[in-house]
């Protein structure tokens, strides 16, 4: 499956012998957790897999319990979740680990993307393993989607209609696929059925993409914060004990700032609306979708065309998939990229600008803002990259991992 | 690197930040201490039972409560018996074992009655808008607790507005002005006054009193399980944190040879 | 790339570092046995479903002979006003001849320890797979000893509701009663 390192295992005991025999799973885990060779100068950033990872399976298991007390039909489904929240034995902790779980979750996964365009982790041999990461990042937002509109509040069914409706921008068809999308011709009854299906099966859709990228990492072992190739034993150490331990707490750490959220603010990430149950005929005076979605709300909306909205909102997902052949440079941390390392920041903060206009309702100065923006993310991508990429002068790289990390000139 | 987590810090500060800037753009809100506010937070019984009282005797003639059943109640300190006194007293619509309609006295496990037999019929007999249910409403206003007790307290009678206000608002004098509301004229008369209930348990009752009483009752039947997220909390973070420091000892034992 | 070896408590005092290791690991366990009670525990009744573990059925309209069937927790409850001669025919039955011995007045007793053995009240569900057994109709099939009869696999019940003849094991189940007043039963 992956690099041939090490030796096949000997197992003493004789049933996982038996099974490892043929079923080589044992081995497997040996050879990919336990003596796997991986740099020896990780950083906290190389902590947010592991933690997307957890976050993924307590969405899972939350969302299976859940599942088991929710009704999805208009007419019950919000009191369906209340009667969770009031009734049903640690109901309101299953809920409020969910619903503030997916907001960790996606803080995780968008640390986790920061992480790998900083250090370059996306560039050769590298780019099917960030391509997978962005397929995990679509199927996540879809997820999240349909899942804010299970409890049927107003914003669930506000979000949804406004949603949806951008598939109308499409010509000719446009119109048709949003009456399919509904099952109707409004939001309604099928809509959340469907919604609901969706909702409980691409998870495990992103569980098997997940596993593939890691198949895809443990090809070429993971990146890390230098960017250069290990080039011996001296630059890697086993990933048992070292990097289990140290994600660990990475993943303790990371559960603890999520259970101030889950435990004493669990609707500081909500919005009040949606304890208001849907109103098909009454739109709350400004639909703002989850906070996680802000910057592609604002990049939707600062096109003043319907139809180049929506392009510009997918095409700034679509230029992620790009990435790895938008940039032109040889090294690929940002640690040895003297310009382009400041432009990282400014993409960062751009991104947050474009949270902002989101968050806020399309008026006054947010609407330039909003703009610039957009323009400037594109700009990043399409332009900066590939551009800076050929005429900047990279630092010098050092010799070895090892050598960097015992000069301590590592970052 | 530490550069580098300072400006995700901030970043996802900034986000925090852009996520609540959205709203609160009203009239400034009146600040209350809350007993329920905080890690540490609990309702105040004797202030949920009096603000149960005011519910009771003002708000349910218009407000349903559809989510909480009588035998809730037994949260807010009330004994077995006294909900079940508390329920009998009312009549709920039933269907009888020969199919007919019938009423019967509530049981604990019914919930509330509701005022109107359904929105349609509360749209109509209150001019055309539903007066909204009060099971989740303390979570479903921006401001909650805040808000609400703002609201109560905040009515402006129409010969004390100002003639700017007058004009401003297209105020009549049959409409009823609101300083926090949006918009500031509401459908809702002024519900409260001193005196409007007679507490039992012989507090006086100012209209600051009884807003504050019904609030905490509705922010419990907003939230009845809050106190038992709290005590789960604390244990929950007390026991990570000590693991957190456990784990940090490993991981540092496990990278001695490496450093 | 090549292959690195293990460092197995090589560095540090290994007693220490032993220590260290069992604690976090017992702690986590802790951690990990706790977090998974509330999700087991979601699976357990709800707090509306248990408001509804019990019922009051007014029986004063049950005349003697008849019977009506309620639903209690999801289930046919019979409650059979049992004619004199019924009675009779139950206390007579010699206990060793019972495949789940049982007194007949063991089976009217209600949870206040009273006995009315004109109310039998049983759960209607046969204790061999679960079918309702009929009998608690006038006009039903009601076997040969003038109780209940399961169509499913011909199991026989007398007037107290015991399990005389067929393959069920056990007599019919008597749920928790008691009587608040001569015409009020609350079950459950």
């Amino acid at each position: 499956m992956a690099s041939s390192h090490g030796a096949p295992p000997v197992f003493n005991n004789k049933v996982i012998a038996w099974i490892d025999h043929r079923l080589p799973i044992f081995s497997y885990l040996e050879k990919e957790y336990h003596t796997f060779p991986t740099p020896r100068n990780f950083n906290y950033f190389w902590n947010f897999g592991a933690i997307a990872t957890v976050m993924l399976v307590l969405m899972i298991v939350t969302g299976i319990v859940l599942a088991t007390n929710y009704t999805p039909h208009v007419l019950m489904a919000f009191d369906s979740v209340e009667r969770i929240d009031r009734d049903v034995p640690s109901g309101w902790l299953m809920r409020d680990l969910h619903m503030n779980g997916a907001s960790f979750f996606f803080i995780a996964v968008y640390i986790h993307i920061f992480r790998g365009m900083y250090y370059g982790s996306y560039k050769a041999p590298r780019e099917l393993l960030w391509l997978l990461g962005v397929v995990i990042f679509l199927l996540m937002m879809a997820t999240a989607f349909m899942g804010y509109v299970l409890p049927w509040g107003q914003m669930s069914f506000w979000g949804a209609t406004v949603i949806t409706n951008l598939f109308s921008a499409i010509p000719v068809v446009g119109d048709s696929i949003v009456t399919w999308l509904w099952g109707g011709f409004a939001i309604d009854n099928p809509t959340l059925n469907r919604f609901f299906a969706l909702h409980y099966l691409l998870p495990f859709v992103i569980v098997g993409v997940v596993g593939l990228h890691v198949v895809a990492l443990h090809v070429h072992g993971s990146n890390n914060p230098l960017g250069i190739d290990p080039k011996g034993p001296q630059d890697t150490v086993p990933f048992h004990p070292y990097y289990t331990m140290k994600d660990g707490f990475g993943v303790i750490v990371f559960l603890i700032v999520y259970s101030v959220f889950v435990f004493f603010m669990p609707d500081f990430l909500g919005h009040p609306d949606n304890y208001t149950p849907a109103n098909p005929l009454v739109t709350p005076e400004h639909i703002v979708p989850e906070w996680y979605f802000l910057p592609f709300y604002a990049i939707l909306r600062a096109i003043p065309d319907k139809l180049g909205g929506v392009i510009c909102m997918f095409g700034a997902i679509a230029v992620l998939f790009l990435l790895p052949w938008l940039d032109t440079s040889r090294v690929r941390s940002c640690v040895f990229r003297p310009i382009y390392k400041w432009f990282m920041f400014v993409l960062v903060i751009d991104v947050i600008v474009l949270g902002y206009c989101g968050a806020n309702p399309p008026e006054g100065y947010f609407v330039p803002l909003a703009r610039v923006a957009t323009l400037y993310y594109f700009f990043h991508f399409l332009l900066l990259l590939p551009i800076l990429g050929k005429i900047e002068r990279p630092l010098p790289l050092p010799p070895s991992i090892a050598d960097a990390v015992l000069n301590k000139k590592a970052v | 690197m530490r550069r580098i987590l300072v400006s995700g810090a901030l970043a996802l500060a900034a986000l925090g930040l852009g996520a609540v800037a959205v709203a609160a753009e009203h009239t400034e809100l009146k600040h209350q201490h809350w007993h329920f506010k905080g890690p540490f937070g609990t309702y105040d019984r004797a202030a949920a039972q009096r603000g149960f009282q005011v519910y009771k005797d003002v708000c349910a003639a218009c407000h349903s409560l559809n989510l909480v059943a009588y035998r809730n109640l037994i949260d807010l300190g009330l004994t077995e018996a006294q909900v079940k006194g508390i329920a009998a007293e009312i009549t709920v619509p039933d269907i009888g074992d020969d199919g007919s309609a019938i009423e019967r006295p509530a049981r604990p496990s019914d919930r509330f009655k509701k005022p109107f037999p359904n929105e349609l019929a509360a749209a109509a007999a209150n001019g055309g808008k539903a007066p909204p249910d009060l099971s989740v409403i303390v979570k479903a206003r921006e401001g909650g607790p805040d808000y609400l007790y703002s609201l109560l307290t905040s009515y402006v009678p129409f010969d004390k507005l100002t003639p700017e206000q007058i004009k401003e608002f297209n105020v009549t004098k049959d409409d009823n002005f609101n300083l926090v509301f949006p918009g500031h004229r509401i459908a809702m008369p002024p519900p409260l006054a001193d005196d409007k209930v007679q507490y039992t348990d012989g507090t006086k009752a100012t209209l600051d009193q009884e807003a504050r009483d019904v609030v905490e009752f509705l922010a419990w039947a907003s939230e009845p399980h809050l106190e038992a997220r709290n005590r789960t909390g604390i244990r929950v973070i007390l026991f990570m944190l000590a693991l957190a420091g456990l784990m940090y000892a490993v991981k540092r034992q496990v990278w001695a040879d490496k450093h | 790339m090549a292959s690195s070896s293990i460092p197995a408590g090589v560095h540090g005092d290994p007693t220490r570092r032993d220590f260290l290791m069992v604690a976090t690991g017992a702690l986590a366990a802790v951690g990990g046995i706790a977090t998974a009670w509330p999700f087991i525990n979601n699976l357990n009744p709800a707090a509306d479903t248990l408001a509804l573990s019990s019922i009051e059925v007014n029986v004063q309209a049950i005349a003697v002979g008849q019977a009506v069937t309620v639903k209690w927790r999801g289930k046919p409850v019979f409650i059979r006003h049992r004619t004199p001669e019924e009675i009779k025919q139950a206390e007579a039955v010699k206990l060793a001849e019972l495949p789940d011995p049982q007194t007949d007045n063991a089976r009217v007793t209600d949870t206040a320890k009273k006995v009315r053995p004109e109310w039998l009240i049983v759960i209607g569900v046969c204790t061999h797979l679960g079918c309702v057994p009929l009998g608690n109709k006038s006009g039903d099939p009601r076997g040969e000893f003038g109780g209940y009869f399961c169509p499913c696999h011909g199991s026989q019940y007398d007037t107290s509701g015991r399990i005389r003849r067929g393959p069920a094991p056990k007599n019919l189940e008597v749920p928790e009663y008691v009587f608040s007043s001569d015409t009020l039963v609350k079950i459950g």
